[in-house]
């Protein structure tokens, strides 16, 4: 078990470390460096979208994917306040409250 | 920061019901750290799935951040290559996204990029921790809505992220990507081939809107 522990921790770290390693010390073409700003808003939205959209592997679309729903009001709050402790609590208190309620 | 404690309570509770000991678990949070990666071992580990699978699906799941490392490296230049191996082993998704939000201000200096590292992998394993000693208290962590931390914390930083047109264009061309490569069975590899692709798609478009 803590091998397979040790596996996953040198497989995590390397793909961390390289690109730092490598890239850091480089001035880097504009067109790499402009690639390099997409990559934000890329991968946050690529890990989120189906998160919420298809919660367990198949897309939800319906009032009852709370993760949905839950994720419009969760957005403003980010949108208007530039907080982000704000929004995860707002989003989590209110899919708890429709559980409650409606008992989804 | 505060958003790591419940997901990682989460994380805690579903390791506890899966039988794993808590050293184990905590280990997990301390070597590995990786969010995602750490919930899907543990479903891997409670259907009995062999050791190396297990640590190539998480090398898979975590490849996106070579990405993000390669996104912040140009602000790491001034950085002996022990501290930017310190720093790398301390980057999750989630400390990328407040990472890159502090750069967009300007550099907030060495002592306060580890601070937030240090205090986000404290509350990790500290959330943890909690899960792993509380799990057998609670059923299931949903009525809490715990289950939602890590969606909620994804939403802002993105929303945080985005400063122009193009960036939500990517936003929303990387989503749904994202969507369609998971439900085509692009099992793990759904995120980085979104984000190459996504970002790839900004640099286009941004080239086209300049030459006009």
């Amino acid at each position: 078990m803590y091998l397979t522990i040790a596996g996953m921790m040198l497989v995590t770290f390397f793909p961390r470390v390289i690109p730092l390693w490598f890239l850091a010390s480089r001035s880097l073409p504009p067109r790499v460096a402009s690639w390099l700003r997409y990559i934000s808003p890329a991968v946050l939205s690529a890990m989120l979208l189906p998160s919420i959209i298809a919660p367990d592997g198949a897309v939800y679309l319906h009032w009852e994917n709370l993760y949905l729903m839950a994720a419009v009001p969760t957005l403003l709050v980010a949108w208007k306040t530039r907080s982000l402790v704000l929004p995860v609590l707002v989003g989590m208190g209110l899919v708890a409250l429709a559980r409650l309620v409606w008992g989804i | 920061m505060l958003g790591y404690i419940p997901i990682g309570f989460a994380y805690g509770v579903l390791a506890q019901k899966a039988g794993l000991s808590i050293w184990h678990a905590l280990a997990m949070s301390v070597f590995v750290y990786a969010g995602s990666s750490q919930f899907i071992a543990v479903s891997l580990f409670s259907a009995g799935v062999s050791p190396l699978s297990v640590i190539i699906t998480t090398f898979i799941c975590n490849l996106r951040h070579m990405l993000m490392s390669a996104a912040l490296s140009p602000h790491f230049r001034g950085w002996s290559k022990l501290e930017q191996a310190v720093f790398a082993y301390e980057l999750t998704d989630e400390s990328f996204g407040v990472h890159t939000l502090s750069f967009k201000e300007e550099d907030p200096g060495k002592p306060e990029i580890y601070a937030v590292n240090i205090i986000a992998q404290v509350s990790w394993v500290l959330g943890s921790w909690l899960g792993c000693t509380m799990g057998g208290l609670i059923p299931t962590v949903e009525p809490y809505g715990l289950d939602y931390a890590l969606a909620a914390m994804f939403i802002a930083l993105l929303v945080l992220a985005i400063s122009d047109r193009i960036q939500a264009a990517v936003a929303v061309v990387a989503g749904i990507l994202s969507l369609v490569f998971m439900l085509a069975g692009l099992d793990q590899w759904h995120v980085i081939l979104a984000t190459v692709i996504g970002a790839t798609f900004g640099l286009v478009v941004e080239e086209c809107t300049r030459t006009r």
